[in-house]
């Protein structure tokens, strides 16, 4: 059970449907209250380094890796080799690739050989169209894509990614429940381990995601960070035993 | 004073995170490279992520295996190696041609291709504990850790394998002779398991 962090600048972000950002907190500070909780992994993606096309912030990614006691993965803007390597020594344990997948999966293929595959995980976002398909887009949503999910998975897959994150555009920050659709078509397509992300609202959620969808591992950003009806900050994290009750 | 642990910067692997637990259960962290350092430690942490090899060259061409030595061996000061730091306790590793700092009588093997588990193993596990040791004094029942790593560590003297986990195989995920003491998961990513690990270290 993996919590999904977004940051902008320097701050902790919310969104719903990839938009309307609100200001969540500071990142150090929910890092140290998570070192307190069971979190499995911590994600931290950057939703403004790909469409600014930025560095990620290595400074404040570096602040984070220090304080932080568990198993982090970074997503966000990563685009070479060089911005990967950088990644893993500040201290984190995978990266994330979205947007440069679509014209390079070159960069799969040497951060595999070079970090194995078990570090990089290939992130997918996904959009319903009016004519009920699933569409890729890229860049933090705002790009469409033309290739299909299958095509898309297939040659992430075939280019070495250790898993798949899949994170539903429409499903993003309304705790509705995870698109199980979705989710149950990539797991039915590929063998890797299948992160289930957008919607979840409970631990109900995801234990439909893992026994009816598949999914390896299940990720949330609101349902950690929203509390009670009107979506007050608190950051929240189920109890273990809660969670092996019914996630056996 | 007994909490002054130094930990070894020898170049391999980040020590932010391991040095911010330390502080955490209260010690007085010092990240040096110096020899004199080590030789006036109080406790010593021995760190390491990659390849065995690499991790040998770069800890001898720091110059600080004699310093090492005087305090583990001769001075018996306690030291905790982490992942490659653990494994460098040992003889040598299949992963490489390099002896190792040969003080516990070990050697490190690949784990077998699994046909549903992966190598490496990456991830959480529990460990079953063999011998009782300080270390393990504060754990909880359901305690797990981190693992990161494609190497096992195999003890010939069996006395010092002090914890067992089992990926495919059973393999030491921590080791001890005396004062020498090493896991093989990361106890500065195992949330509040590995706080508990790292301040029994503390108050050894």
């Amino acid at each position: 059970m993996i919590p999904v962090l977004l940051l902008k600048g320097k701050g902790l972000y919310k969104t719903v449907k990839f938009k309307n950002p609100k200001y969540i907190g500071d990142p150090i500070n929910s890092v140290r209250i998570f070192n307190e909780k069971e979190v499995d992994e911590l994600v931290f993606l950057d939703i403004g380094a790909s469409s600014k096309s930025m560095n990620p912030d290595y400074c404040l990614l570096g602040d984070i890796a220090s304080e932080a006691f568990m198993p982090m993965a970074y997503g966000g803007g990563l685009k070479t080799i060089e911005q990967i390597r950088k990644i893993f020594s500040i201290g984190f344990e995978k990266v994330i690739l979205n947007t440069v997948n679509y014209s390079d999966y070159e960069l799969i293929k040497s951060s595999v050989s070079e970090f194995g595959s078990q570090s990089i995980v290939g992130c997918l976002d996904v959009k319903r169209s009016v004519f009920n398909r699933y569409d890729l887009f890229s860049t933090n949503g705002s790009i469409k894509q033309n290739l299909t999910i299958m095509e898309h998975l297939t040659r992430m897959v075939d280019s070495g990614v250790g898993e798949i994150l899949i994170n539903s555009i429409d499903k993003d920050g309304t705790m509705s429940g995870y698109d199980l659709k979705l989710i149950k078509k990539v797991t039915d397509a590929v063998k890797v381990p299948v992160i289930a992300c957008g919607g979840a609202s409970c631990v109900n959620d995801f234990k439909l995601a893992v026994s009816d969808a598949n999914a390896s591992a299940v990720a949330a950003g609101s349902m950690f960070v929203f509390m009670g009806p009107h979506r007050a900050v608190l950051i929240n994290y189920p109890e273990r035993k809660e969670l092996i009750k019914e996630l056996p | 004073m007994k909490n002054n642990i130094v930990i070894v910067n020898y170049g391999i692997g980040n020590l932010s995170s391991v040095a911010n637990m330390l502080r955490k259960v209260g010690s007085n962290v010092i990240i040096s490279s110096k020899p004199e350092d080590i030789i006036l430690a109080d406790k010593i942490l021995l760190p390491g992520v990659g390849h065995f090899d690499h991790g040998m060259k770069m800890l001898r061409k720091s110059g600080l295996e004699e310093s090492l030595n005087i305090s583990v061996i001769e001075n018996k000061k306690p030291i905790l190696g982490i992942c490659l730091g653990a494994q460098i306790l040992g003889k040598g590793s299949e992963e490489g041609n390099s002896s190792g700092l040969g003080w516990i009588d070990m050697v490190c093997r690949r784990i077998p291709d699994h046909p549903q588990l992966r190598v490496p193993h990456m991830g959480w596990n529990q460990i079953n504990i063999k011998k009782k040791s300080v270390l393990f004094s504060n754990l909880d029942v359901d305690s797990r850790f981190y693992f990161v790593h494609k190497y096992y560590m195999k003890c010939q003297n069996i006395e010092n394998s002090m914890a067992e986990t089992s990926h495919g195989i059973e393999f030491t995920s921590v080791v001890g002779k005396e004062n020498i003491l090493g896991t093989q998961f990361h106890p500065e990513k195992s949330l509040k398991h590995g706080l508990k690990l790292l301040n029994a270290f503390k108050d050894i």
